[in-house]
């Protein structure tokens, strides 16, 4: 198995790499850690003309606090979220979400800015980011671009970004006051992309919900937002019956396939399934954190 | 002499595996890892249709192409008459197609070029033009009136039905199904899925124009049988074909048949006049290569009111894909399969079997099976099993009531097997107990109170495996013996030279340590060869758990001659009479006299510089091995499973295993191959799946389709052991590299369906995937 012939580049600074997207970003394809665009090189799934290595680029590489946010560098890789005391405090279904993402060998390489520009519907990240509201920085020789996660994923593999953007930084929102999160996934075996995956991230205030967010990973054209899921639970003392239905309308914003995963209603009962453990788990989470 | 000497690796010795030592410093020689001046790579364009006619195949883009040596198409193979190639069942097989395509992945083209790059890029520049036709991919299909006719190559083929074969006697097991209290039926599919070694397979064809040999560097698990069969299909003098199989990594039955690119890559090598190497990709070794099982089955269990089994009647439908490759024992169209009665004492059965062409890839392997075993078991496993249910019997009771007594040995079953020995009894027993069955069946009442989905599976499999005896056994002719070639240097240091081949068996440490049980060398200076046609004696190569009942007792024989011979050689040097010695492993001594001794060092060196007036100098010899019988290994394997009732996921919470395989010559090997078959088979119960869509599309053609259980999936294991010594090896041994992998797959689903018994469910076909577990729970109501 051998990849099309392409174009190499690995730019030495941003405002290079930034110039070659300006120039050939139309047939281009940026490569991080490459655990996604290499697979798809080898099949010739993927014959882009060139491949720009960012991997190689400064100063990407670091998870700091600054502001209201958590900011997550371009180059940070997934093992690297695994290992952050910084998210383990600030955002610890980060952590928890990246030691599902397929082995440690892809851990090792591939990273979170990476995988959320990739859009796989099937991809992770892209659920985590929807569920804590995170926003997506995008740089081009024209400026900077702040894009809300809601507004980011358009279809399978497929976002808002430009081909002359590179995104530079993800930024996961501080949670005010009491939060818990849970991210359960459903794989056929390790490695494997999930047959459905879910994210939860709940705030409380007092015993009621103040923020709740729902993603969905594997069940649609792109990583869904279970926004009514979110709304019914908003102002809510989560009880089970609360919980139960939430639970209900997010597995209806679900719109699975049928495939060698299962059925959709197989997909639909698991995002139910998983939605009403995944508040369980992130309620009480979010109960023992002292206000 | 009163104490024996201490002889490093005689057989029960768990020594460490000789050749790991290369393995693990990345010192082995595999396929891809041999060079040769001047070689070419070759690339195979594949049919993306599972059935299609075709219209043209333009070459001229990519014979221009940097690089390119040759385009070679089935149009050129048809010049040189070798466009078909014969197969191990008596059937032919396209190399290259040059009519029609039959299956998705099938060989239409090949690319020669000098980087394996340069052939991959000119391989897509091959266009072809096709028709496509209707695909067929089940054989309910295949047998539907007015089905495609997929083989309208073969003259007399007026339908897609292969063979139609029977074994045991139809007449009384009617009569014994009249007077049945009760009849349990099961329907059930074993799925095709896929060997996937680590390595895939290849190739490297080096055709000498001046001296006209052929060396066929191969990844063959049978390389003498392959010399064989290419000396037929090429017409090349088989003094004048080598193949070598170096190291290989892993073969599970997909390296036994021939393979297209194998006469590709040799025709090639033979015009162009250089080396041409062929390595499959993964995908390739998918979609084309050596599958398994693909089995549609319908057991009847007809049993009195008390339980006590009465006659077994079953029906199989063989999906054998384009061309029936199938690479098993002449006389069985379906494999050993007639061992279908198992362990049980069942006193009439009647086997059919219907063979069926589909537009899948060829070539139906015993996957670390003996030919076809595994359904056996699984059909009766999962009969015995599913009998206990709707009796409302234990499952071990009803298998402890139908066993075949351990005097009733030699026991020859309904179907005509002639079983060699067992206990199969106190291997149950033993089982039970280590599970803790009697505990573990109340914690599982407890626990379905408690709402929770929890179920114990066991499984009581009997093997037939060590093919086999001549008259019963042969591929194309070629009898299924195996034979040693046992060498003793003046150092006494030993060559052993087999007919076999090991792809990690551990065949170096194992055969040494025969060799060290016999003669008393010791393993460390036994070096074992196998694999070069050119330098090892005939056989018939390894697979079907055969190497150790076959050539391992042929290794056992030849070590006894040369003894013998050393014998003489000793009562030479200390002047006494042959019957006046004794031999206590590695020396001769007289009788009475301890001290007077010679040791087997000491004979090999006079066997080369003080022999006997009128002897041969030299010590060695050959042997070849002709089994009398089959050997019969057994257990009885138990499972423990707790099910997600909002998921389906299975979660297997214990694995006991109890295997006889007779006596054990290195025991940790053995656990080894436990350990290995567990783990197939756990991947087979739940994982493992080459599947089709309705245009005959293969899903499951890479590791991301065709799941294979990495450590993490894997359950733990606890293994435990009886010995039933083989009365007719020379070492009492069985084999036992495949018993995991036909014992543990009804054991997994048994245990499944103990656990969903309670909700009226019986059955679900493999893999057990968490959908269908969910499916059948939510189909009874259960949700959470």
């Amino acid at each position: 198995m051998f990849p099309a012939a392409f174009d190499y580049r690995a730019p030495a600074s941003l405002q290079e790499a930034l110039s070659i997207l300006k120039e050939r970003g139309d047939d281009a394809k940026v490569m991080a850690g490459g655990q996604s665009l290499i697979p798809l090189l080898k099949l010739r799934f993927a014959r882009p003309e060139l491949v720009v290595d960012i991997g190689r680029l400064p100063s990407m590489n670091n998870v700091m606090r600054r502001g209201g946010h958590t900011a997550i560098g371009a180059l940070v890789r997934h093992v690297d979220v695994e290992n952050s005391k910084e998210l383990a405090s600030s955002a610890p279904m980060m952590v928890e979400a990246a030691r599902w993402i397929s082995d440690p060998l892809v851990r090792n390489r591939g990273t979170l800015a990476g995988s959320v520009c990739h859009a796989d519907p099937a991809g992770d990240w892209g659920s985590v980011m929807l569920a804590f509201g995170a926003e997506i920085v995008a740089r081009s020789l024209s400026g900077e671009r702040v894009l809300r996660a809601d507004e980011f994923f358009e279809g399978p593999f497929a976002t808002v970004l430009k081909p002359d953007e590179v995104v530079t930084e993800v930024r996961i929102p501080l949670a005010n006051g009491r939060a818990g999160g849970a991210y359960l996934k459903l794989e056929r075996k390790v490695g494997d992309f999930a047959t459905v995956a879910v994210a939860v991230q709940v705030q409380l205030e007092g015993e009621k919900v103040s923020r709740a967010g729902i993603g969905l990973t594997a069940v649609g054209p792109r990583n869904i937002k279970a926004t009514d899921a979110e709304r019914s639970l908003m102002g809510q003392e989560p009880t089970d019956r609360v919980i139960a239905e939430a639970a209900r309308l997010a597995a209806e914003a679900a719109e699975p396939k049928d495939d060698v995963r299962g059925s959709a209603a197989y997909k639909k009962d698991v995002v139910r399934v998983f939605v009403q453990r995944g508040l369980k788990t992130a309620i009480g989470r979010a109960r023992e954190v002292k206000s | 002499m009163a104490t024996q000497t201490h002889m490093h690796g005689r057989i029960g010795e768990s020594i460490k595996r000789k050749e790991d030592g290369r393995f693990i410093r990345g010192k082995g020689n595999y396929l891809d890892d041999i060079e040769l001046p001047g070689m070419l790579h070759m690339a195979i364009l594949r049919s993306p249709h599972a059935h299609a006619r075709i219209k043209s195949v333009d070459t001229a883009a990519a014979s221009g192409m940097p690089g390119v040596i040759a385009v070679v198409t089935g149009e050129l193979m048809a010049q040189h008459k070798l466009a078909w190639m014969p197969t191990l069942s008596y059937d032919t097989q396209a190399v290259l197609a040059t009519d029609k395509v039959r299956f998705q992945g099938q060989e239409v083209a090949a690319v020669i070029a000098d980087t394996k790059y340069q052939a991959e890029d000119a391989r897509d520049a091959i266009v072809v033009e096709y028709d496509v036709l209707p695909a067929v991919t089940s054989p309910q299909q295949a047998k539907e009136a007015g089905a495609t006719l997929i083989r309208d190559d073969k003259e007399n083929q007026k339908d897609n039905h292969i063979y139609h074969w029977e074994a045991g006697d139809q007449a009384t097991t009617q009569a014994a199904f009249a007077k049945a209290d009760k009849v349990v039926r099961l329907h059930t599919f074993y799925p095709r899925c896929h060997p996937a070694p680590l390595e895939t397979c290849g190739c490297i064809a080096d055709v000498n124009g001046a001296t006209g040999k052929a060396t066929v560097y191969m990844t063959s698990q049978a390389p003498h049988a392959i010399r064989t069969v290419f000396a037929l299909v090429t017409g090349l003098p088989e003094q004048n074909i080598r193949v070598i199989s170096p190291d290989i990594g892993g073969g599970f039955g997909n390296k036994v048949p021939v393979y297209p690119g194998y006469v590709v890559a040799t025709a090639a090598s033979l015009l162009i006049g250089r080396p041409v190497k062929w390595v499959e990709d993964r995908s390739e070794n998918l979609i084309s290569t050596g599958f398994a099982r693909d089995f549609h089955m319908t057991g009847d269990l007809a049993l009195d009111k008390n339980g006590k089994m009465l006659a077994l009647r079953v029906h199989l439908d063989s999906d054998n894909g384009a061309f029936f490759a199938d690479a098993q024992p002449t006389k069985f169209k379906a494999g050993l399969f007639h061992i279908v009665t198992g362990s049980y004492d069942i006193p009439t059965a009647h086997v059919t079997a219907d063979g069926y062409y589909t537009n899948k890839a060829p070539g139906g392997v015993a996957y670390r099976c003996s030919f076809r075993v595994t359904e056996a078991s699984y059909l009766i496993e999962r009969l015995v099993s599913n009998a206990a249910i709707e009796l409302g019997m234990d499952q071990a009771e009803l298998r402890m009531k139908n066993f075949i007594q351990p005097e009733q040995f030699p026991y020859r079953s309904a179907t005509g097997w002639v079983y060699d020995s067992g206990d199969y009894p106190k291997a149950m027993n033993v089982a039970l107990e280590q599970l803790g069955y009697a505990e573990l069946r109340k914690d599982v009442g407890a626990r379905r109170q408690k709402g929770e989905v929890t179920g114990i599976g066991v499984a009581s499999f009997t093997e037939v495996v060590g093919a086999g005896h001549g008259a019963d056994f042969d591929i194309l002719g070629l009898r299924m013996f195996d034979s040693a070639e046992l060498r003793v240097h003046p150092t006494g240091k030993a060559l052993l030279r087999m007919g076999t081949k090991s792809q990690g068996q551990g065949h170096e440490t194992t055969f040494a340590q025969i060799v060290t049980e016999e003669l008393g060398i010791p393993a460390a200076d036994v070096a074992v060869e196998e694999g070069d046609t050119d330098t090892a004696p005939y056989g018939l190569g390894t697979y079907a758990s055969r190497s150790t009942p076959v050539a391992g007792a042929a290794t056992a024989m030849v070590a006894r001659k040369l003894r013998e011979k050393a014998r003489t050689i000793a009562a030479h040097l200390l002047e006494a009479a042959e019957e006046d010695l004794e031999w206590d492993t590695g020396r001769f001594y007289v009788k009475g006299s301890p001290d007077k001794a010679k040791t087997i060092q000491e004979i090999a060196f006079a066997a080369y510089t003080n022999v006997p007036e009128g002897m041969e100098a030299g010590l060695e010899g050959v042997h070849y091995y002709d089994p009398p019988n089959m050997t019969y290994p057994f257990g009885t394997y138990a499972v423990v499973v707790d099910v997600d009732k909002g998921t389906g996921q299975v979660k297997v919470r214990r694995v006991v295993a109890v295997d006889d395989c007779g006596v054990r010559i290195n025991p940790m090997i053995v656990e080894g191959q436990i350990h290995g078959g567990l783990a197939e088979g756990y991947g087979i119960a739940f994982m493992q799946l080459i599947t089709f869509d309705a245009e005959g599309n293969c899903i499951g053609s890479n590791f991301m389709d065709y799941l294979l259980p990495t450590a993490w999936e894997t359950p733990q294991f606890e293994l435990g052991e009886t010995v039933t010594p083989s009365p007719h090896h020379p070492l009492g041994a069985k084999g036992v590299g495949e018993s995991p992998t036909v014992g543990s797959p009804a054991a997994y689903v048994n245990a499944v369906i103990d656990a969903l018994s309670p909700y009226g469910v019986t059955n679900i076909d493999m893999p057990v995937t968490s959908d269908k577990v969910w499916a059948a729970l939510r189909a009874a109501g259960v949700t959470e």
